[in-house]
């Protein structure tokens, strides 16, 4: 400890805040292995709870199964099977149109609400009236997932509540079963994921907004910028780091969304709802095609790897050229 | 909702300072006619729930009750007996939060303070973990916990999802630690604390603030979860409140009335977690948008 000016006599500071830069020994004391026992008991559980079952469904993929009896090798079988069913490519192509719900749309909305609320609402009216409205938008986020499609489902039914407000306003002649055509089922199921998912960018990005320098909006304005061009000039910039975090966590929750699916239509009708994740839960429980539910889960964890991979580098070289600058 | 954006003409004009004060009235009102278009399914649910089968059938979903009808609730309660599954699923997520917080701290602790060798792909491995699509895991978790007799007991899930959420929670703490102030660890090895003491005296209060939130939100996100309950609780003493709603669905006794009452129950929890934890949530979204 090297404490330059302590009056003589006082003992060495022991007050933690006091303590000088650690000498070098420290790094090499800090790299102790007594650490990995800490490490150990996570990293056991880590290993039986995921890292084994994650490696079985990669070998079960090779195989076919019914779960009973032992599974029989097949090579490459299920996936050249998977390359052929119209399922298949039907799920991943209501996979784009989850990307949509759950992320371009509530993503764009999200940023739009964010800022209206916390620089218009919030600033020019009280903070607590934006905090109430962010409340508002946010409140499907924290409902069981499933519980809310159980609700949606009633709403949409034919002699549900939504047709029953068509007949009330005078476009009775717009009465539907919105979730059992083929046709309609896509997009209310779509709308019900915006729904469910734009209280979290609202809720993220007002939070970032915080962050932000006020002397940043005030200088904006004083130089006569509008909304439009602080939104532009300001808000977008300062919270990219969130956008990212946000599209990320959200594009994976479009990849692997299962429970609005199970609770609004089960995938139908005619697959036209069904996503990648509830077509393996199908072919696993109900189909009991072991091997060939465990292919569909494979491709869905590689295509999310490769696209958690992708946006983490991506993110952290724009964050490079932004130091850079 | 788009349309809350267009038509806001905010020309800093000298002239337009009028203009501009009628302008924010337009974007709150619209905002605000967003925010109750978010609430309307409550509403449309509240409406239902306290109606009777005829009253449903003779009025259909819009009207007012004709009597505050309790009865579909009662059924529901009893039918599903809801305690039970209220108390399985707080005994779930409630057991999950503790021993995941605990396993996090454990693993960040030799992760961000400990810094042992390859810590940065240790890490990566976690976050890539947390993830996974619970299918890819799913059917080897149910198969082995059929064989060693865990299938269908709410320690199954327990040690599921300990795991799943650790592996969040270990990638956000060991970031958090890895800008622990090393001169608080320092002290402490001076005065001839252990590591574990360190960790429980030094490292423990300091993170209290970020743990709780940890811990809530393993709570809630729990409390949601769906798919692997739904696989491996089947039966009404093991369910919980998510799962035993949905297996009822279609169901005959589950007339819209019923749907509404048995939903209305499922949520008031998650809204009673929302509103005590607000807060806390608020500060912890920000914590983890931040990481």
């Amino acid at each position: 400890m090297t404490v330059p000016d302590t009056v003589a006599g006082t003992p060495p500071a022991t007050t933690p805040t006091s303590s000088p830069a650690p000498p070098p020994r420290r790094r090499r004391d800090g790299r102790d292995a007594a650490y990995w026992l800490y490490l150990l008991p996570g990293a056991v559980l880590f290993v039986l709870v995921i890292g084994v079952p994650l490696v079985g469904t990669g070998y079960l993929s090779l195989t076919r199964w019914s779960g009973v009896g032992d599974p029989t090798f097949v090579g490459w079988d299920n996936y050249r099977q998977l390359l052929d069913d119209d399922v298949f490519w039907a799920s991943f192509r209501n996979t784009l149109a989850m990307i949509v719900a759950m992320v371009v749309v509530p993503t764009l909305l999200g940023l739009l609400l964010a800022s209206v609320l916390f620089d218009v609402v919030g600033r020019r009216f009280r903070p607590r009236t934006a905090a109430a409205l962010r409340a508002a938008f946010y409140l499907p986020q924290v409902l069981p997932v499933v519980v809310a499609g159980i609700v949606w489902g009633w709403i949409l039914r034919p002699d549900g509540a939504f047709n029953s407000v068509l007949d009330a306003v005078g476009l009775g002649a717009l009465r539907h079963d919105w979730l059992g055509d083929p046709d309609t089922a896509l997009p209310a199921v779509m709308a019900v994921m915006i729904w469910v998912q734009i209280g979290y960018p609202v809720v993220v990005f007002m939070a970032a907004l915080q962050r932000v320098d006020p002397e940043l909006y005030e200088a904006a304005e004083v130089d006569g910028a509008n909304w439009l061009h602080r939104f532009r000039a300001i808000t977008l910039p300062q919270i990219r780091p969130e956008t990212f975090v946000v599209a990320l966590t959200c594009t994976i929750a479009a990849l692997k969304v299962f429970g609005p699916i199970f609770a609004l239509t089960r995938g139908g009708p005619e697959n036209a709802t069904n996503v990648p994740s509830y077509f393996a839960y199908y072919t696993f429980f109900k189909k009991l095609q072991v091997g060939y539910g465990s292919a569909i889960s494979t491709v869905l964890t590689a295509i999310i790897v490769v696209v958690a991979v992708v946006f983490i580098a991506v993110q952290a070289r724009s964050e490079r050229r932004e130091r850079g600058r | 909702m788009a349309v809350t954006t267009t038509g806001i003409p905010v020309r800093r004009t000298v002239r337009d300072r009028h203009h501009r004060g009628v302008s924010r009235w337009v974007v709150l009102a619209l905002v605000t006619a967003g925010a109750l278009v978010m609430l309307v399914p409550f509403a449309f649910m509240l409406l239902n729930a306290f109606k009777s089968p005829g009253d449903y059938s003779s009025g259909g979903p819009l009207s007012w009750p004709s009597e505050f009808y309790t009865t579909g609730l009662r059924t529901y309660w009893s039918e599903v007996n809801f305690p039970l599954k209220l108390w399985n699923s707080a005994l779930i997520a409630g057991s999950v939060a503790v021993l995941g917080v605990v396993v996090s701290l454990l693993n960040a602790y030799a992760l961000g303070i400990g810094r042992v060798r390859g810590r940065l792909w240790i890490v990566g491995v976690f976050l890539l973990a947390n993830m996974l699509p619970q299918e890819a895991l799913i059917y080897p978790l149910y198969y082995v916990a059929k064989e060693i007799g865990l299938y269908n007991t709410r320690l199954s899930v327990i040690i599921i999802f300990t795991v799943i959420q650790s592996a969040f929670g270990t990638y956000l703490l060991a970031s958090v630690l890895g800008t622990f102030p090393r001169a608080l660890l320092e002290a402490a090895a001076l005065d001839g604390a252990g590591k574990w003491t360190v960790l429980w005296r030094v490292v423990f209060p300091n993170l209290r603030p970020t743990l709780a939130v940890l811990l809530i939100f393993f709570f809630i996100w729990t409390w949601n979860e769906f798919l692997i309950p739904l696989v491996m609780l089947i039966d009404n003493q093991t369910q919980t409140i998510p799962v035993a709603l949905a297996s009822l669905q279609g169901d005959r006794l589950m007339d819209a009335p019923t749907t509404n009452a048995g939903a209305l129950i499922s949520l008031v929890p998650a809204i009673l977690f929302f509103l005590i934890f607000q807060r806390t949530l608020a500060r912890g979204i920000t914590a983890g948008a931040e990481k």
